[in-house]
């Protein structure tokens, strides 16, 4: 029986596709743009315009990086301020032309840094679950590994939200947790637990719509059935989001997360 | 036992705690009742200190206006959380009952120098002012409400981040309560955010830091993340006074740093600006 933990070593494993192996299995061609047009160009937050089997999207990730070198200019994938404001700034131009948005999330979470309090981390993070909570074109996520908490969030609010099924999505990471509720780092597996999640617990409170399938083993063992699985599923998605009007769309996008955690018939 | 026995019993000295308040930022020691009178303003470096979410309400609100709403609405134990020191519902069930409050903010309508509103705020001693679901449900309510009777919300928030009791759908409720946000901005209602001491994490990260205006009390802390996270994380020692209010207005995330004192004059000279 595959515990959180295990999710949680599977989502972080180095050898498990990142969003340019995404990118490169699953779309016939990739340009990237670059900056957020204040101070910076993020690399933990990239994106870019792509074809999908034909389907022009918007391709919008954490960027974890596979080699040494790509991790620490990355950042392993904890975006800065200018990076969720990149995000907008290309949302909007995909927006602009109804061009679907596509969204990968893998960061153990935003950068913990001087210069991204400075410019804004709450902030652009606060702005970005704004946006795209009123952006009038679909946008599709895919939760493909760690989604850590508002650092993935600010990218993660669709009309659909995917999951892959090792990936994990939480409000704080498990050893975070345990070191403040159990006041030991070393109670991460308990704090997994109780925390509820990976993919079938949020399947099952509601927070995700698809658990996509992996290879046997883990996405790490096979990149190219894992990223054909997930290429599946987004197709499915945007199929399905292709002809509602704007207002529909962002009525339904404000009642799915309006819905979320409403226990209360009072 | 002997008649003789010495009787060894210390004494009754009141732990310092409850003699005396200490100002978190200057340090300085003041006899409680000079701090209470001073509305928990550090009379020597004019640090704001947390008020309950009833004192704010009083010192907000115009006498007998404020008419409390979604009361009901409170904390949720969906995941059944326990951690080491025992059940999520004995915690915030004991909160409950110290505090007479049902979730971290406290939600109502009143008018504010004449002005009417939706006002909420938070209080940071419910479970560190943390966002829960039931949090989120009343913020997302109010701002439907605010849209149906027009108006404006004013929104004081204290608090350490989502609450991770609650997991997932914690954190749901920053994009819950940014989105219900953004419909009242579309509406044409103004929001007032005021940030008082600490403001951080998942809240900061949402609703918080949407005001039309953000504003905020002298010394308050306000940021992201936490400055022991960042500073394992940079290997850098931090300024005394990064993430204080006087900070984020240097770098421009505050529209106005408030004194207590003038707080309801400014937010309803605000409103009458915009002709709210």
């Amino acid at each position: 029986m595959k515990t959180a933990m295990d999710c949680v070593k599977l989502a972080r494993d180095p050898k498990r596709p990142h969003l340019k192996d995404f990118i490169s299995i699953m779309c016939s061609d990739f340009v990237e743009l670059h900056g957020d047009r204040l101070v910076n160009d993020d690399r933990g937050l990239i994106g870019g315009f792509a074809t999908i089997d034909g389907v022009k999207v918007l391709v919008l990730g954490h960027n974890k990086g596979s080699t040494i070198e790509e991790n620490m200019t990355a950042n392993f994938g904890m975006a800065n301020p200018d990076g969720y404001r990149k995000a907008m700034r290309l949302a909007k131009l995909a927006e602009k032309f109804h061009v679907p948005v596509v969204t990968f999330v893998d960061t153990p979470g935003a950068y913990p840094g001087r210069e991204a309090e400075e410019r804004g981390q709450a902030e652009a993070i606060a702005k970005s679950l704004e946006f795209f909570s009123r952006l009038k074109t679909p946008v599709v996520v895919v939760v493909t590994g760690e989604g850590g908490s508002g650092g993935a969030l600010a990218i993660a609010v669709g009309d659909r939200v995917l999951m892959m099924e090792n990936a994990v999505y939480s409000v704080i990471s498990p050893e975070g947790c345990a070191g403040i509720l159990w006041r030991d780092g070393a109670k991460a597996p308990e704090a997994a637990e109780a925390l509820k999640i990976t993919a079938p617990d949020l399947k099952r409170l509601g927070v995700i719509d698809v658990v996509v399938k992996e290879p046997a083993g883990g996405a790490q063992k096979n990149h190219k059935v894992a990223a054909a699985n997930v290429k599946k599923a987004v197709l499915a998605a945007l199929k399905e989001l292709k002809d509602v009007p704007a207002d529909e769309l962002i009525e339904a996008r404000y009642a799915k997360f309006r819905a979320m955690g409403n226990f209360f018939n009072c | 036992m002997a008649w003789f026995v010495e009787k060894t019993e210390k004494p009754k000295i009141p732990p310092a705690k409850a003699l005396w308040a200490i100002c978190p930022k200057c340090k300085s020691h003041f006899e409680k009742a000079v701090w209470k009178k001073n509305n928990c303003i550090c009379p020597k470096c004019n640090y704001h200190g947390r008020l309950s979410a009833r004192e704010r309400i009083a010192q907000t609100s115009d006498d007998g206006t404020f008419a409390e709403v979604f009361r009901a609405v409170s904390y949720s134990d969906h995941l059944e959380f326990h951690d080491a020191t025992g059940p999520y519902k004995a915690k915030v069930e004991a909160t409950i009952a110290k505090s007479g409050e049902t979730e971290s903010v406290v939600m109502g309508t009143c008018k504010i120098d004449g002005h009417k509103a939706m006002l909420g705020v938070m209080d940071f001693a419910f479970m560190g002012g943390s966002l829960g679901t039931g949090t989120g449900e009343r913020i997302a309510r109010a701002c439907e409400q605010a849209i149906a009777e027009r108006r404006p919300l004013v929104l004081f928030s204290a608090s350490g981040g989502a609450r991770m009791h609650e997991g997932i759908l914690s954190l749901m409720q920053m994009a819950k309560t940014s989105a219900a946000i953004a419909r009242l901005k579309e509406a044409g209602l103004p929001y007032i955010s005021v940030l008082t001491d600490p403001t951080t994490g998942g809240v900061s990260a949402s609703y918080a830091m949407l005001g039309d205006i953000n504003i905020t009390e002298p010394k308050a802390l306000i940021g992201f993340a936490g400055r022991r996270v960042i500073e394992n994380t940079i290997h850098q020692k931090l300024p005394d006074d990064f993430q204080s209010a006087e900070y984020l207005e240097a770098h421009g995330f505050i529209d106005k740093i408030v004194e207590r004192a003038e707080m309801k004059g400014f937010i309803a000279k605000m409103l009458e600006y915009w002709g709210f």
